[in-house]
């Protein structure tokens, strides 16, 4: 101000449909750093955002799915390129978020830039790991593809705010689920703004919903609701209890469940991660994500072909 | 009273006395309507009253089918519909009415027999309505004969934006001789009036001659029912009714979708024409998809959970 320039905050808000509103409640809650400095006032959504998010979800999912995964794949890397072209602003979001210095901050983003590339390279390619023709003892061709589950209530983790969202929702989208996605409660900067990078990425809007508020209070209703398909309860991993309710109330519409420790049993790990409270989810999101959280999605359809007749000559197709 | 009440059974004694008074009614203040109707959607309606207007809602639907792709097969599976709207809750109220064309309303009335709700059927060559008067007569003397309950008439906007207001409602008159026991609704195409003042002037000529419903609109144009027109139409019944004594129910249709809607509806009907239209003797919305979702909130009301298309009937 020394300038003499008024300052410009930005107003974060949700991303719901392809659009960027304010919580229906007309609720904020303030947002501050690891050491109480205020960042920013954001949108306290209620169950009525959730309620709308998943109307979006479910209108956006014909499309999503229904696109080929080469297309999708192409949008999943140009999420990476637009989030490249904004690498500065990520990176003083992250740090103010997780108290991290900036050159960590600027390796997590790095990290959730080539999250969405390596996730970009797996939507054409995971038909192959866990689809496939099956033999059979019959004249049948009979053959498995994976296909995408439809509506998925995403609780990201708590501790890692970018990183740890993007390794959480890059895999639901990329085989062809559409994603309501609950940010982290007390660091949801970075998730809100990667809404903005979502809606000028060419992703079709209403494949991922983007809301901000306290998690139990946005993860019952989405548990519970009859139109969601799965739910990812990663953001309910310091909570037990909280995890242990809402994997009750998935259970009403059978809707898949990733539980929050789905990651290798490594007590020693674990042990150290108790000391540090950023990373109550018990994942190292800078690991090698394997394809775990891509088939956690997936339903198996397998289709049952005849191969028809094979000629005097009784030789194969 | 300080004015006099305009001299109802002279003013359809000609053409030019009919012109005389649709034209001398007071113009509509555009502006203050509109106002008026946003603020009345503004009403919270919560818990209980909600409960209680979801289920009203539903009893006032004339669950309508009216494509060129219509079978007798859909029109049974919407009657079913009709008399039992969710099979999960046996205590959901049934619908008013099923609205068809006329050449399924025989299959509408035997698919409903006994039910209570009632058979509706458009008639007059609707949509447009664009057809020598004695083939309109015929079409409504076929719907009667099919049994209908209730014939949705369409009027001839044609004449009526030329100003030959005595030939629409001449019109109007001779399908009401034709209709016998059935209920008559008028529709006025409010889409295609172009002016407030117009629905005004249509709403109050539909009455003139004998309409026991006046009906906002086809579904077929881009223009349906909106708050603003049902909130004119109503002011209309509650002031007939003031000056003659006689009923007439209103039908807001097309583009009522979701249960927020049905309910600023409601609550324009409460807070303008008052309780007493509070019932689908007076009261109907038409519509389709609208049942779907009145049903989802019902479901999520009695569950406590967000219910989801898959728990209701594809039609």
């Amino acid at each position: 101000m020394s300038d003499g320039r008024l300052s410009v905050f930005k107003t974060y808000k949700l991303y719901v449909g392809g659009k960027f509103p304010r919580s229906e409640s007309g609720r904020v809650y303030e947002v501050t750093d690891p050491k109480g400095k205020w960042l920013a006032n954001v949108p306290q959504s209620s169950r009525k955002d959730a309620r709308d998010a998943v109307v979006a979800a479910r209108k956006a999912f014909g499309d999503w799915s229904g696109a080929t995964a080469y297309n999708r794949g192409q949008i999943l890397y140009r999420i990476a390129e637009m989030l490249e072209g904004r690498r500065e602003q990520f990176v003083r979001e992250v740090a103010d978020a997780e108290g991290l210095s900036k050159s960590k901050a600027a390796a997590v983003v790095d990290a959730a830039i080539d999250r969405w590339v390596w996730y970009a390279g797996w939507t054409d390619k995971i038909g192959q790991v866990v689809g496939g023709a099956n033999p059979v003892a019959g004249p049948f061709f009979n053959l498995s593809t994976p296909e995408p589950t439809g509506v998925v209530a995403v609780l990201a983790p708590q501790g890692s705010s970018l990183l740890g969202l993007v390794s959480v929702l890059a895999p639901v989208i990329a085989t062809g689920n559409t994603a309501v996605v609950v940010a982290s409660a007390d660091a949801p900067l970075p998730a809100l703004s990667l809404g903005e990078v979502l809606a000028t990425s060419d992703l079709p809007g209403g494949v991922v919903n983007i809301l901000s508020g306290r998690t139990a209070e946005l993860a019952a209703p989405l548990a519970s609701h009859q139109d969601v398909n799965g739910i990812d309860l990663t953001g309910a991993a310091g909570d037990a209890e909280l995890a242990k309710e809402l994997e009750a109330a998935a259970a009403e519409n059978l809707k898949r469940v990733l539980r929050p420790s789905v990651s290798r049993h490594r007590p020693e790990k674990e042990a150290k991660d108790a000391a540090r409270p950023q990373a109550v989810d018990g994942s190292d999101w800078s690991a090698d994500p394997g394809t775990h959280r891509l088939t956690a999605f997936l339903e198996t359809k397998t289709v049952w072909h005849p191969t028809g007749a094979l000629g005097a000559s009784g030789s194969s197709y | 009273m300080p004015t006099t009440a305009p001299p109802l059974a002279d003013a359809t004694a000609s053409d030019s006395a009919l012109r005389r008074f649709l034209h001398g009614l007071p113009g509509v203040d555009t502006v203050g309507l509109e106002a008026r109707a946003a603020a009345l959607g503004t009403r919270s309606i919560k818990t209980t009253a909600k409960a209680y207007a979801i289920d009203l809602a539903i009893s006032m639907i004339d669950l309508t089918t009216l494509e060129g792709a219509d079978t007798p097969g859909k029109v049974r599976a919407l009657a079913a519909k009709a008399v039992n709207p969710d099979p999960l809750d046996r205590t959901t109220p049934r619908t008013a009415a099923v609205c068809v064309y006329p050449d399924m309303a025989a299959t509408a009335v035997a698919a409903l027999a006994g039910s209570g709700v009632k058979v509706a059927s458009v008639a007059t060559a609707f949509p447009a309505g664009r057809a020598a008067p004695a083939v309109k007569l015929a079409d409504v003397r076929d719907a009667v004969a099919a049994g209908a309950d209730e014939i949705d008439m369409v009027i001839d906007r044609g004449a009526f934006l030329s100003g030959r207001y005595l030939k629409v409602y001449e019109e109007i008159v001779a399908v009401k001789a034709e209709c016998g026991q059935a209920r008559l609704k008028v529709i006025f195409e409010t889409g295609e009036l172009s002016t407030y003042d117009n629905i005004r002037r249509a709403s109050w000529l539909g009455m003139l001659a004998g309409a026991d419903f006046i009906k906002t609109s086809t579904g077929k144009v881009a223009t349906n029912a909106t708050p603003a027109n049902t909130l004119l139409m109503l002011e209309a019944v509650r002031d007939f009714r003031e000056q003659t004594g006689v009923q007439v129910g209103v039908k807001p249709a097309g583009g009522i979708r979701t249960t927020k809607d049905a309910i600023k509806f409601l609550v324009l009907v409460n807070e303008t024409a008052g309780e007493d239209w509070l019932d689908n003797h007076w009261f109907r919305f038409g519509a389709s998809s609208l049942l779907n979702d009145l049903l989802m909130q019902r479901q999520k009301l009695s569950t406590g959970r967000y219910s989801g298309p898959d728990y209701v009937t594809v039609d």
